[in-house]
C-alpha cells in the first residue's frame, strides 16, 4: 500500500511539473494545482496512512495523526487562493501583453484563434 | 548613563532641522546646535572622573547572540575626537549657517551633518567592535549624504559614489577584520581585545586579520593606494569638506589604529606596512599639493599627506610616536580646518577657487589674509605655530626608527623631503591667494564675511597659536589620550625648544629648500606638463560602467524573462540536493514495510495515475486537460476519506468544486488550445526532468512511510479535550493550539481575494462568441432544471453549513468547510440565474464579509487579552438551556466565525467578480458600484 502511494504521489508530481515547464500560462495554472495535490499527498502521508482511524475523540481507538491533516487543510485552501490568484494574473497578463505567453518571448506566434 | 546620552543626544539631533526648519533659519540653526552642545558639555563633565582614573563604561545587551552589545565608552582618546568632533562641528555648524545660501535646503543639509556627527561620536566611544564597525558604516553612508549634498551636480554625484564605494569597500573589509579579531579573541568586547595582544599576534590568522582592518582604517582615511577618492569628495560644500575631509572622518582610520594599537599593532608587520604606506600618502599628497590649481584641492591633497604623516608615527609605534600622532592629529584638525573655511570664504566672497583667478585679496579682506597666513604657517610647520611643533617630533621619530632596518636612513631622508613640500604648498596657498598681483577680476567683488562666518576661522587660529607657544596646556588632554592607545600611562613633557639638534637642523632645511621650491615652481609645473594626466575619476567612473555593464549582461543571461528557464534551475537545484540526500541513505525501504493492498486502492491509484499522466498529456486541448484534473481532485479527496481524514475530504471536495468553476471561467477569457511550440528535444527534457524528481519524490515518500516515526500529536490528542473543549482535534488545532497560524491564513486569504479584485478592476477581455471549434454558445443560458434545483439546494446547503460550522469543534467540520459549502452553495445560484439577477437579491459587496472575518478572528485573539492571557488563548465552558439541553460554548467558535466569514468572503470576492466580467449587459445600477470603472466589454476582434 505504502510503495503504491509513493508512486501515486511521484506521478503526480512529475506530471505538475512537467506542466509547470510549459511556456503559456494556462497549463502552469493547471501544472500548479496538479502540484498542489501531489503536495498535499505528499504531507498528509507523513502521519502515516491509517485505514479506520478514529476521526474524534470518543474512546480508545486508533487514531489517524491529527497534525498533517491539520496542515494540509489549511494548504489546501490556501492553494486554492494561490490558483486563482495566479489564473487572474494570467488573464490580466495576457489583457496587458497581448499573449499568454510565460517563457520570455515578447511576440505573439500563431496562437490558436477563437 | 551619562556616557548613553553623550552618544545618543547627537544622534537624536539628527531630528531636529526636520522639526524646526519651518522656523527659519536662524531658529533652526540655534536647535539644531543645542544637542551637541550638551553633548559637548557632558564630555567636558567627565573630564575630572577621567582624570581620575575612573573606567567610564556602560553596557547593555542589544543583540546578544551576536556578540553585539550597545556598549560605550570613555577614555582618553575617545575624549580626544569627541572634543574634536563636537566641537569643530559646532563651529561648522555656526559656519554653515552662513555659508550656505538661503534658497538650499538647509534643513536637509543639518540633518546629514547631524547624522554625521553622530556616527563619528559612536565610533569614538564604541566599547564592541561591531558596534563600532555599525558606526563606521553609518558615517560612509553620512558622508555619501553629504558630499552628493548638491545632487545636481554631476561632479558631486560621481564623487559621491566613489568615496562611498572606496570607503563602503573598506568598511567590508573591516568587517571580515573584525569578526576574525572577535574570534581569535572569543569576545567582540574592546576590553577584551585589548587586553589580549598577545593571543591576538601568536594567532596565525594574525596577518589576513592585519590586512583587512588595514584596508578598513587606510580607505577610510585616504591612504596610498585608495587616496584617490578624497579629492573627489572636494566637490561638496565647503562646511563638509572642513569638517568631514580635515577634521573628522578621514581621522576615523587613524583612530581605528589608535583604537586597536594595543591589540593588533605589536608586529614587525604592522610597522612595514602602517609606516611605508603612511610615508608613500605623505609625500604623494604633498607632490599632487603642490601642483593642485583649484583652492580646495590643495588642501585635499594636503590632507591625504598630513594623514600620511600620521599614518607613519602610528607605525613606528613607539610611545612619543604616538604622542606625536596624537598631536598632530589635533593640530591638524584645527589649522586645516581654518584653512577650508578660509577657502569656503574667499569661494563664498570671490565665487571662484582657482588659484589662477585669485590674487592680491590682502587688501580685500585683511583679516582673512592674517588669519589663513597663520593657518597656513601652522601647516608648513613654522616655528612657534602648533604644527611646528608636532612636525618636530615627527622628523624626530623618523631619525630614530629602526623600522626599515639598514634602509632605515630613507625615513628622516623621506620626512624631510615631505617637509619641504610642505612648506612649498602652504606657501603657494597663501601667497597665491593675497599676496601675488591678481591676473585677472574675480567674478565676484570680493569683501570680508560677516564676523560670526570668520569666528569659527579665529577660533581655531588662536588654538594654533596659543598651543604653539605653550604646549603644555595641551599636554593633560595628551595624555589622556595616549594611555588607552598605549595601554599603560606614559610620562612626557611638550617643549618648543630642544637645543640645536638634528630634528631642529631638518626643519630649517625644509624651510629653506620649501621656499625654494616655491620660487622655482614654475618650472616644476612646466616640466610636468609633458606627462599626460591622469585622473582618477575617468578611471573609476570607466571601471563602474565597465562593471555596470557586466552585471547586466550576466543578468539578462539569468533573468531573461523566462519562467521555464527559471523553473528548470530551480527543478535542478531540487532535484540535486533531493538526490544526494537519497544516495546518502543505506535502505530505501524502513522496517516497518508494507500494508496490504485492495482493489479499491487499486482502482484509486489507477485513477489518480490515469488522470494526472492525463492531465499532462492532453494539456494543449486546455477543457480536457481541466476535465482530467478535475478527476484526481476527486479522487484525491476520496484518498483523504479512505485514509481517516473526514475533515479533509470534505475541504478538498469543496475546495475542488470552486477551483474547477474558476478555472472554467478563466479559460473562457484564454486561448481554448495551446500551440504546439516546444520542440521535441524540449519536451524530452521536460519529461527527463520531470520525471527524475516525480521518482524523487516517491522514494522520499516511500521512505518515510514505511519508518516508524514519533509523531508529536500525543499532546494535541491528550490535551484537545481538556484544553481546548473540542474532540475534533484537527479543528482544535486549527482554531486553538495553531490558531495564530490559521489567522495568519485566513489572511492571506483575504489579500488574495483584495489583489484578485484589484486585477480584475479595468480589466479589457475578450471574449469569445463561441468555443475553440467555432460552435456558437449555447442559447440556453439559465437551464430550467438546474435553475429551479439551486433555488430549492440553497436553503438546504446553508443548513447543512451551518451545521456543519457548528458541529466541526466536535465532529468532522468546521469554519474552512463551511464556508466553503456556504460559498459553493452561492456560487450554483450564480450560475444558474446569471450575476444580475443574483445581485438584484443579493446586493452587497463580498470585500467586507472577508474583512469582518479576518477582523472577527483577530479581536477575539485580542479579547484574551482583556484577561490577561496571551493573544488567542481560548476557553469554554459548558451552559444548560431548557429544550436545547446541555451544549458547549468556546472562544475557538468566534474564532471560527472569523473563518467562516472570511473564506466565504474570499471565495465569492473571486468568483463572483470573476463572473461579472462575464457578463455582457451589465444593469445600469451597477454604476455606482466600486466595479464602475471598468470599460464595457467589447465585441469583435481580439486586439492583438
Amino acid at each position: 500500500m505504502e510503495s503504491l502511494y509513493a508512486i501515486t504521489t511521484g506521478v503526480l508530481t512529475a506530471c505538475g511539473l512537467y506542466l509547470v515547464l510549459r511556456g503559456r500560462t494556462f497549463p502552469v495554472v493547471v501544472g500548479l494545482t496538479l502540484l498542489s495535490y501531489a503536495v498535499n499527498l505528499f504531507l498528509f502521508s507523513m502521519g502515516g496512512l491509517t485505514t479506520d482511524g478514529a476521526a474524534i475523540l470518543d474512546g480508545p481507538s486508533d487514531y489517524a495523526d491529527p497534525l498533517p491533516q491539520a496542515l494540509v487543510l489549511t494548504a489546501i485552501v490556501i492553494g486554492f487562493a494561490m490558483t486563482a490568484f495566479v489564473v487572474i494574473l494570467a488573464m490580466r497578463a495576457r489583457s496587458e501583453a497581448g499573449n499568454d505567453h510565460v517563457d520570455g518571448r515578447k511576440h505573439e506566434d500563431g496562437e490558436g484563434r477563437p | 548613563m551619562t556616557l548613553l546620552w553623550i552618544a545618543l543626544l547627537p544622534l537624536l539631533g539628527v531630528v531636529v532641522p526636520a522639526f524646526t526648519q519651518r522656523r527659519g533659519r536662524r531658529f533652526c540653526s540655534l536647535a539644531t546646535a543645542v544637542l551637541p552642545a550638551l553633548a559637548l558639555l557632558l564630555t567636558f563633565g567627565q573630564l575630572p572622573g577621567l582624570a581620575a582614573g575612573e573606567a567610564l563604561r556602560f553596557a547593555v545587551d542589544w543583540v546578544p547572540t551576536l556578540g553585539l552589545d550597545l556598549a560605550f565608552r570613555l577614555d582618553g582618546l575617545s575624549v580626544l575626537f569627541n572634543l574634536l568632533i563636537l566641537g569643530i562641528g559646532l563651529l561648522i555648524l555656526l559656519y554653515a549657517h552662513y555659508y550656505l545660501s538661503p534658497e538650499e535646503p538647509f534643513g536637509r543639509f543639518y540633518a546629514y551633518l547631524i547624522l554625521f556627527m553622530a556616527s563619528m561620536v559612536g565610533i569614538v566611544m564604541s566599547d564592541n567592535l561591531l558596534l563600532l564597525w555599525l558606526f563606521w558604516e553609518l558615517t560612509s553612508i553620512s558622508s555619501f549624504l553629504l558630499i552628493g549634498y548638491w545632487s545636481h551636480r554631476s561632479d558631486a554625484r560621481k564623487g559621491a559614489r566613489m568615496a562611498l564605494t572606496v570607503t563602503g569597500a573598506g568598511g567590508l573589509a573591516l568587517l571580515a577584520g573584525l569578526l576574525l579579531l572577535g574570534d581569535m579573541v572569543g569576545s567582540y568586547d574592546m576590553n577584551v581585545v585589548l587586553a589580549s595582544g598577545d593571543i591576538i599576534l601568536a594567532d596565525p590568522r594574525y596577518p589576513i586579520m592585519l590586512v583587512l582592518v588595514l584596508l578598513g582604517a587606510f580607505t577610510k582615511s585616504a591612504q596610498f593606494p585608495f587616496q584617490f577618492w578624497l579629492p573627489h569628495a572636494m566637490a561638496a560644500p565647503t562646511p563638509v569638506s572642513a569638517y568631514l575631509h580635515s577634521a573628522t572622518m578621514v581621522k576615523a582610520g587613524i583612530f581605528l589604529m589608535a583604537r586597536l594599537h594595543p591589540a593588533i599593532a605589536g608586529s614587525e608587520l604592522w610597522s612595514v606596512i602602517v609606516s611605508l604606506v603612511g610615508m608613500a600618502t605623505l609625500i604623494y599628497g604633498a607632490w599632487f599639493a603642490l601642483l593642485k590649481t583649484d583652492l580646495k584641492g590643495i588642501l585635499a591633497f594636503s590632507t591625504v599627506s598630513h594623514l600620511g604623516l600620521i599614518t607613519v608615527l602610528l607605525g613606528i609605534g613607539t610611545p612619543m610616536a604616538v604622542l606625536a600622532a596624537l598631536f598632530h592629529i589635533l593640530n591638524h584638525a584645527a589649522f586645516k580646518a581654518a584653512l577650508f573655511m578660509s577657502a569656503g570664504i574667499i569661494d563664498h566672497e570671490t565665487g571662484t577657487r582657482e588659484l589662477g583667478r585669485l590674487g592680491g585679496l590682502r587688501r580685500a579682506m585683511p583679516v582673512t589674509a592674517v588669519l589663513t597666513s597663520v593657518a597656513g604657517a601652522a601647516m608648513a610647520g613654522v616655528p612657534l605655530l602648533n604644527g611646528f611643533l608636532s612636525k618636530e617630533m615627527f622628523f624626530t621619530e623618523a631619525l630614530e626608527t629602526p623600522v626599515l632596518g639598514g634602509l632605515s636612513w630613507l625615513m628622516p631622508v623621506l620626512a624631510t623631503l615631505g617637509g619641504i613640500l610642505s612648506v612649498a604648498y602652504s606657501l603657494r596657498l597663501v601667497h597665491a591667494v593675497f599676496f601675488k598681483p591678481a591676473r585677472e577680476v574675480p567674478p565676484k567683488s570680493p569683501h570680508e564675511p560677516p564676523w560670526l562666518m570668520r569666528a569659527p576661522v579665529i577660533l581655531l587660529v588662536v588654538i594654533c597659536v596659543v598651543v604653539g607657544l605653550a604646549p603644555v596646556l595641551a599636554e593633560g588632554l595628551l595624555g589622556l589620550a595616549l594611555q588607552p592607545v598605549l595601554g599603560e600611562a606614559f610620562e612626557f613633557h611638550l617643549a618648543i625648544w630642544h637645543g640645536v639638534n638634528l630634528p631642529l637642523l631638518m626643519s630649517l632645511v625644509a624651510l629653506v629648500a620649501g621656499i625654494a621650491t616655491y620660487w622655482r615652481h614654475p618650472d616644476l609645473r612646466r616640466f610636468l606638463k609633458g606627462f599626460r594626466p591622469v585622473d582618477a575619476r575617468l578611471v573609476f567612473e570607466a571601471a563602474v560602467q565597465h562593471l555596470g555593464r557586466g552585471a547586466e549582461r550576466g543578468l539578462a543571461w539569468f533573468d531573461g524573462g523566462s519562467l521555464q528557464r527559471y523553473m528548470t534551475w530551480l527543478l535542478l537545484a531540487a532535484l540535486l540536493m533531493g538526490g544526494l540526500g537519497l544516495a546518502n541513505m543505506p535502505l530505501l525501504t524502513g522496517d516497518k514495510g508494507n500494508q496490504p493492498l485492495d482493489g479499491v486502492l487499486l482502482l484509486g491509484a489507477g485513477l489518480l495515475i490515469f488522470g494526472g499522466i492525463a492531465t499532462a498529456a492532453t494539456h494543449r486541448y486546455r477543457l480536457i486537460s481541466l476535465l482530467m484534473l478535475s478527476v484526481v481532485g476527486l479522487v484525491v479527496a476520496l484518498t483523504f476519506a479512505r485514509f481517516s481524514a473526514p475533515d479533509l475530504a470534505l475541504t478538498q471536495l469543496s475546495v475542488e468544486v470552486v477551483t474547477m468553476i474558476l478555472l472554467m471561467l478563466a479559460l473562457f477569457f484564454l486561448p481554448q488550445k495551446t500551440p504546439r511550440e516546444s520542440s521535441n528535444r524540449r519536451s524530452l527534457r521536460d519529461v527527463v526532468l520531470a520525471g527524475a524528481l516525480g521518482m524523487v519524490v516517491a522514494s522520499l515518500n516511500y521512505a518515510v512511510l514505511t519508518r516508524d516515526n514519533a509523531p508529536i500529536s500525543g499532546f494535541f490528542l491528550e490535551n484537545s479535550v481538556p484544553g481546548g473543549g473540542g474532540s475534533n482535534v484537527v479543528n482544535v488545532i486549527l482554531v486553538d493550539f495553531r490558531g495564530f497560524d490559521t489567522l495568519g491564513e485566513i489572511t492571506v486569504l483575504a489579500l488574495a481575494g483584495l489583489a484578485i479584485f484589484k486585477l480584475l478592476n479595468r480589466l479589457r477581455l475578450f471574449m469569445p462568441h463561441s468555443d475553440g471549434e467555432g460552435r456558437l454558445w449555447s442559447p440556453d443560458r439559465y437551464p430550467a432544471i438546474l435553475t429551479s434545483i439551486s433555488m430549492a439546494l440553497l436553503p438546504l446547503a446553508l443548513l447543512v453549513s451551518a451545521f456543519i460550522f457548528l458541529r466541526g469543534h466536535n465532529q468532522p467540520g468546521g469554519g474552512f468547510i463551511a464556508g466553503l459549502v456556504t460559498a459553493v452553495a452561492l456560487i450554483l445560484l450564480y450560475m444558474a440565474r446569471g450575476v444580475e439577477w443574483v445581485q438584484q437579491r443579493l446586493d452587497f459587496p463580498y470585500q467586507p464579509v472577508a474583512i469582518a472575518g479576518v477582523a472577527v478572528a483577530t479581536l477575539t485573539g485580542l479579547g484574551s487579552w482583556l484577561f490577561g492571557y496571551p493573544f488567542l488563548t481560548s476557553s469554554f465552558g459548558y451552559f444548560t438551556l431548557p429544550l436545547v439541553g446541555k451544549f458547549e460554548l468556546a472562544t475557538a467558535m468566534l474564532f471560527d466565525l472569523g473563518v467562516y466569514l472570511a473564506v466565504v468572503g474570499a471565495t465569492l470576492m473571486i468568483l463572483a467578480n470573476l463572473g461579472k466580467v462575464t457578463t455582457p449587459h451589465r444593469p445600469a445600477k451597477e454604476a455606482a458600484s466600486s466595479f464602475d470603472t471598468a470599460p464595457p466589454p467589447r465585441s469583435g476582434k481580439e486586439k492583438r
